[in-house]
């Protein structure tokens, strides 16, 4: 579904992005972990066409993001709130997401209807500014905005970041239903080592813009993981 | 401690991201303050000798007569223009500073403001003038402090004011109608405002009294901010109930429409957006300074074209010239949406180019300046329509200039009119139109001078296609540099 050749990205002499190949087949749930500066955000924005690689590619479903505008109807992604119109209503926001994805606005109700529990009364009928809105809140809308339509690849950066218990663990219960849809390849970062394990089948650690291990996830991955991540401190 | 946040204040300004782009704009904005400053100076060497000689009587007796609207004036501006000085204290509230110190400071910090020390380039000349025509020193210095107490009076008030737009526009409306009564002679309010005034110079003791009103101001302005100082109290966000608006009847209209009414609610919910629109609304009347003869370097037919442009395309030159910074701050998102860069193009044309049509019809008050003033906006609107439209589209995609939606910060001019690129492409914009015009004027008659110019803009709409293709491509060469310097605010 989604692969990346020689992918670089460098700003002056930093190199904050070197993957020589990486490959995320159709209906994988794929969780991208790392510390700051790792560069998840930054495969993600390369993922999304957002920022031009240094060299190398990257392929989405056989349409190469840079070249096309094709990947567009089925990509969908929350990466933060530049995603959001801070001056719309999230009602009028979901309208226009769903308009974009050829949604009439009975299906994006029915669509919100789903989510009811995730909002918890927080979201819809609210009378404010999506800018107005808790961090919080305005992750979820986000989110949620992000599986109008459909799409076949969803990307989601940081989901769990500013979210209170209860949500996260509502969002788990969501993306882990998206992953066991069969045609969905869920692509998901995380600092929180137990909700990435939980939510995915597969991870990716980043560090320093390398891939220094990929793991198809296991009873043991969460220990692997911590030992990782708690050597890299003492270093 | 007030040294340590003075550091602060200094550092917050040149270290800021954007400072040295925005030099350019601190400099031009030193410049305007310098002219209003030496405006003022002139004001006030040259109001004694002037009023003395059009035998008004007494030159300072006329000046406190007027004096009350100079103050009135100064209240509005200050309520306009001067920025409250709430910024930065948030991260100061849990540091062991006291609060009162930190109110301290930012009063203090207002004291020393623009809006205040420009008052002194008139009265203190004005005032030394005086004296060297012989009024008493006690008096006219009591006159002076009295005056400057006034105007630092002003300074609290307006804090205390922030933000109560009713009462300050009522406030307003009461003396506009006054000033307006006071020119039909109904009734002067300055028979009751000039005692008090003279009372300054003819008692210089009473100048004590405006001093007691204005440190009462500053105590008041004082606990006001104090018994505010939390996050749900004066410094919070403030939030009014909205509701969601749906537009339903651009439905029809497809992806055109969805974009249409996204643009609609940024227009109408948007401070920033709802200036760019009142300017255009100023500008349809920017016409009546060439029509009417009163400027004599304006008044020929070539300078009539340019305000045809004008007129019409307020909007297109205050809006659509910012396409696509309008859309800075979602900008990723409209990227990686589903959507195509034709469609978003289209739909910022059709907008503009709406307002251009709306502009045209509105301007059919110019006919009263004969069929020629009229005929001059109306080709210049559709050469808005045909080319002009394609010009701030393309311009727009070097214009990489983040827009803050909710303040109207840099409103009146930015760092994009340095732009080289810019710059050139308001030739075919305005000086084109007027070459065209003068072709046709000279070759046959001013009337086929108009033909021409709204044929040129009639030609523009044939190539609609390729003139999208080529903008497209441009702002498709441009996404990444433009997603990068929307994300540094």
């Amino acid at each position: 579904m989604i692969t990346a050749t020689n992918l670089t990205k460098t700003y002056g002499v930093n190199t904050v992005l070197n993957i020589d190949s990486l490959e995320i087949p159709k209906g994988q749930s794929f969780g991208l972990v790392g510390n700051n500066g790792a560069g998840k955000t930054t495969l993600f924005s390369a993922l999304l066409d957002l920022i031009k690689p240094t060299t190398g590619h990257i392929v989405n479903n056989q349409i190469q993001v840079d070249q096309s505008e094709a990947w567009k109807p089925f990509t969908a992604a929350f990466i933060d709130e530049s995603f959001l119109i801070g001056y719309l209503t999230p009602e009028e926001y979901f309208y226009f997401i769903g308009e974009l994805r050829g949604q009439n606005r009975a299906d994006v109700n029915a669509h919100l209807a789903q989510f009811s529990d995730f909002f918890h009364g927080e979201i819809l009928g609210q009378k404010k500014y999506l800018r107005d809105l808790s961090k919080g809140n305005q992750k979820k809308v986000g989110i949620v905005a992000s599986f109008i339509g459909n799409p076949e690849v969803v990307i989601l950066d940081e989901p769990f970041a500013n979210l209170d218990p209860t949500t996260q663990i509502r969002l788990k219960g969501i993306i882990k239903e998206l992953a066991a849809k069969e045609n969905v390849t869920v692509l998901v970062s995380s600092h929180d080592l137990i909700h990435v394990t939980e939510v995915c089948e597969r991870i990716v650690v980043l560090n320093k813009g390398e891939i220094v291990k990929d793991i198809a996830t296991s009873e043991a991955t969460l220990k692997e993981l911590e030992q990782f991540f708690a050597g890299e401190e003492l270093v | 401690m007030f040294k340590r946040l003075l550091n602060l204040q200094w550092k917050s300004f040149f270290r800021k991201a954007s400072f040295q782009t925005e030099l350019w704009i601190k400099i031009l904005m030193g410049l305007g303050a310098f002219f209003v400053a030496i405006y003022l100076l002139g004001f006030g060497i040259g109001a004694y000798f002037f009023l003395d000689k059009a035998n008004l009587g007494d030159p300072l007796r006329v000046v406190n007569k007027y004096l009350i609207y100079y103050w009135v004036i100064d209240l509005a501006f200050r309520y306009m223009l001067q920025k409250m000085p709430v910024a930065n204290i948030k991260p100061m509230l849990y540091l062991p500073i006291k609060k009162s110190q930190i109110v301290n400071f930012t009063l203090g910090k207002t004291i020393s403001s623009f809006f205040n020390w420009t008052h002194a380039f008139f009265f203190i000349p004005f005032s030394i003038i005086l004296l060297m025509n012989d009024y008493p020193f006690l008096n006219v210095l009591g006159w002076h402090l009295g005056i400057m107490a006034l105007i630092y009076a002003n300074n609290f008030i307006n804090i205390l004011a922030n933000n109560r737009d009713a009462v300050f526009y009522s406030f307003l409306a009461v003396f506009a109608l006054l000033g307006a009564a006071q020119y039909y002679s109904w009734l002067d309010i300055t028979l009751y405002t000039q005692p008090i005034f003279d009372a300054f110079y003819d008692l210089p003791w009473t100048a004590i009294i405006p001093w007691i009103l204005t440190i009462g101001l500053y105590f008041a302005a004082f606990y006001y901010f104090l018994n505010r100082m939390y996050l749900d109290g004066g410094l919070a966000k403030k939030s009014v109930a909205v509701n969601t608006q749906e537009y339903d009847w651009l439905n029809r209209y497809g992806t055109l429409g969805t974009f249409l009414k996204n643009d609609i609610k940024l227009i109408r919910r948007n401070k920033r957006a709802k200036t760019a629109v009142l300017m255009s609304f100023l500008f349809l009347f920017y016409g009546l300074l060439f029509f009417t003869g009163g400027i004599e370097a304006y008044d020929n037919p070539f300078m009539k074209i340019f305000a045809g442009i004008f007129v019409t395309g307020g909007f297109m030159f205050g809006f659509g010239q910012y396409v696509p910074s309008w859309d800075s701050s979602y900008y990723p998102l409209m990227m990686s949406q589903n959507i195509q860069y034709k469609d978003y193009l289209n739909s910022k044309w059709y907008l503009v180019n709406i307002a251009t049509v709306i502009s045209t019809f509105l301007g059919i008050f110019y006919l009263y300046f004969g069929w020629e003033a009229y005929a001059a906006v109306l080709v210049g609107g559709v050469y808005n329509l045909g080319v002009n439209s394609y010009m701030v589209l393309w311009g727009g995609a070097y214009v990489k200039t983040p827009i803050d939606l909710t303040s109207n910060k840099k409103a009146f001019g930015d760092k994009q009119a340095f732009n080289a690129k810019t710059l050139l492409l308001t030739l075919p914009k305005l000086l084109l139109p007027i070459v065209v015009y003068t072709i046709g004027h000279f070759l046959v008659s001013p009337l086929i001078g108009y033909v021409l110019v709204a044929l040129t803009g009639l030609l523009g709409f044939v190539f609609k296609e390729k003139a999208f293709k080529m903008i497209e491509g441009i702002y498709k060469k441009e996404k990444y540099k433009t997603l990068l310097a929307y994300k540094q605010k």
